[in-house]
């Protein structure tokens, strides 16, 4: 398939890599954000008039379609947020800041991303819970057998990435569930790097919650979705008081609450993004995430094979069943080498890509990272193998 | 400096560079120094006695312009008075951020009279310096 003509920064002289952090957008996606600023611009739950009546159904709709998509079991279970962060942080505060008390304890490991990290850490502040990390193995996976080892009569919550922004790794998430849950264990699925690029069922997976960013997934930023299995929503507080999530309120400041989802999303909402999204679920959905997953691993394998032939480069992570790869060229600076491809108009990340406490397991603190996605190509991949063999090109080239 | 001098003197500088390495010695001054939208991470140590910068140590991780540029740094502000140190300081910013300069003042640190071209590697050029500004700081405060 050639997904050139769907995407207007893919016409551009660009080889992108760092679909890690963000994708582009199909012209299907804009359209649809511009169709909603330019014909039916009003507020949504407002439905005295036609167009805003319109807006409802496509902001409600949008709902459903992200319900199909991870195969939630209702509707109610979808809150539509600012992203994955802001999801996150909604769980945190408004769930197990309630639910934790002092000692329990959070499993998570060193290869989280900071915004599955820093709220646990907020809630070992106000709630003086512990956080214990389960131990990676020598490929920087995550195992059942480590999570078994970690797991303590205080272990209340699990939460973590189901692939990992930084190696690649992909994590057992089902039979961790299972386990979790055999225990009185809450999971939390960060969903940021998974659910863009493979089929997510949460139903099969049975998590607890789950954040993702629709910005990750040909979407626009600024919206993202937290999934929560309806029980558990019920009890999450809200973060954000104000306008569309009361019922009613008395003067003795009383306040009577709706009903899920509205409750969780107070104020006018980011109804473009949210149609955004809807959008570009349509899309992955007409592509196939059975066919994004695969074409995704067929890319990472070419790009392994290529790589692994270069003496001077060292694969971070060639176990990886994702599109992520982590190298480093041998005595160059990962930053420099990003420098070095800019020049070439490839766009790759060069740091510790949000996860500052991994560098203690894998010993180097920076790494250059190449993330794919399905619109990606072989010949990309070849342009980029191509400079990386030349060693003296980028030393040369690199200032 | 051509375009190619400038380019030996940076990678020199970067595949050998001067005064690397830590200080334990409570003499001497530390500070971090680090780029928030970049990785860069140096740790800078600074010995002044009578008012001259005796000695200066760094490590850490940087990248190439970060790295040549705190070499070049510590040769050129050791054995300078704090004034004649923070003179040089003020010319090396004139000069990156386009301002006018003394261009005799600078010696090898003239090879990043170009980096203002790339906006990204400015704060890399200029990290060393953020970073010693402090230090110097941190000294006349205790003294």
């Amino acid at each position: 398939m050639d997904f050139k003509q769907d995407f207007p920064m893919l016409k551009k002289d660009l080889i992108y890599f760092d679909n890690g952090a963000t994708t582009f957008k199909p012209y299907s996606v804009i359209k649809a954000m511009d169709d909603y600023y330019e014909n039916y611009s009003a507020n949504a739950h407002r439905g005295d008039y036609n167009i805003s009546l319109k807006v409802d159904m496509a902001y409600e709709g949008v709902r459903d379609k992200v319900k199909d998509f991870i195969n939630a079991k209702k509707r109610e279970e979808i809150i539509f947020t600012s992203g994955a962060t802001e999801s996150l942080n909604m769980i945190a505060r408004g769930f197990f800041e309630k639910y934790l008390e002092a000692g329990d304890e959070v499993l998570i490991t060193n290869s989280e991303h900071a915004s599955n990290i820093l709220p646990w850490f907020r809630l070992a502040d106000t709630n003086k819970i512990k956080i214990n990390y389960i131990n990676l193995d020598d490929s920087l996976h995550v195992t059942v057998k480590n999570v078994l080892n970690s797991i303590t009569p205080n272990t209340k919550v699990i939460a973590l990435a189901g692939i990992t922004n930084v190696v690649g790794d992909v994590r057992p998430i089902k039979e961790i569930t299972k386990l979790a849950h055999e225990r009185n264990i809450f999971v939390v699925l960060d969903g940021a790097q998974t659910v863009p690029h493979s089929k997510t069922d949460v139903q099969d997976l049975d998590i607890d919650f789950m954040a993702f960013s629709g910005h990750k997934m040909c979407g626009p930023t600024g919206v993202g979705v937290l999934y929560g299995k309806e029980e558990l929503l019920e009890k999450l507080d809200p973060i954000n008081y104000g306008g569309g999530m009361n019922e009613s309120f008395d003067d003795e400041t009383k306040v009577y609450l709706k009903e899920l989802p509205q409750r969780l999303e107070a104020g006018t909402p980011n109804i473009a993004g949210v149609i955004g999204l809807g959008a570009a679920i349509d899309y992955l959905n007409k592509v196939g995430m059975d066919n994004i997953y695969l074409k995704e691993i067929e890319l990472k394998r070419y790009l392994i094979e290529k790589l692994s032939k270069i003496k001077h480069i060292d694969i971070i992570n060639p176990e990886a069943e994702s599109g992520v790869l982590a190298f480093n060229v041998d005595g160059i600076f990962s930053q420099d080498v990003a420098v070095f491809l800019d020049k070439y108009n490839i766009c790759v990340r060069a740091g510790n890509h949000c996860a500052k406490i991994l560098k203690k397991d894998i010993g180097v603190k920076n790494t250059v990272r190449v993330s794919l996605y399905f619109y990606n190509t072989k010949e990309e991949i070849d342009s980029l193998v191509e400079l990386l063999s030349d060693k003296d090109k980028i030393l040369k080239e690199m200032i | 400096m051509d375009d190619n001098l400038r380019r030996e003197v940076i990678l020199d500088n970067y595949s050998n560079p001067e005064n690397k390495g830590r200080v334990e010695d409570k003499d001497y001054i530390y500070v971090n120094t680090n780029n928030s939208s970049c990785i860069d991470n140096i740790d800078l140590f600074l010995d002044v006695k009578d008012n001259i910068i005796k000695d200066i140590k760094f490590d850490g991780e940087a990248c190439a312009i970060s790295t040549a540029s705190t070499s070049i740094m510590t040769k050129e502000l050791i054995g300078k008075t704090l004034e004649e140190a923070k003179k040089f300081i003020e010319n090396f910013y004139n000069m990156i951020e386009e301002r006018p300069y003394d261009e005799d003042l600078l010696n090898e640190a003239l090879a990043f009279s170009e980096i203002y071209k790339q906006a990204n590697r400015t704060t890399c050029a200029t990290l060393p310096y953020k970073g010693i500004l402090n230090a110097i700081k941190k000294y006349e405060e205790e003294h």
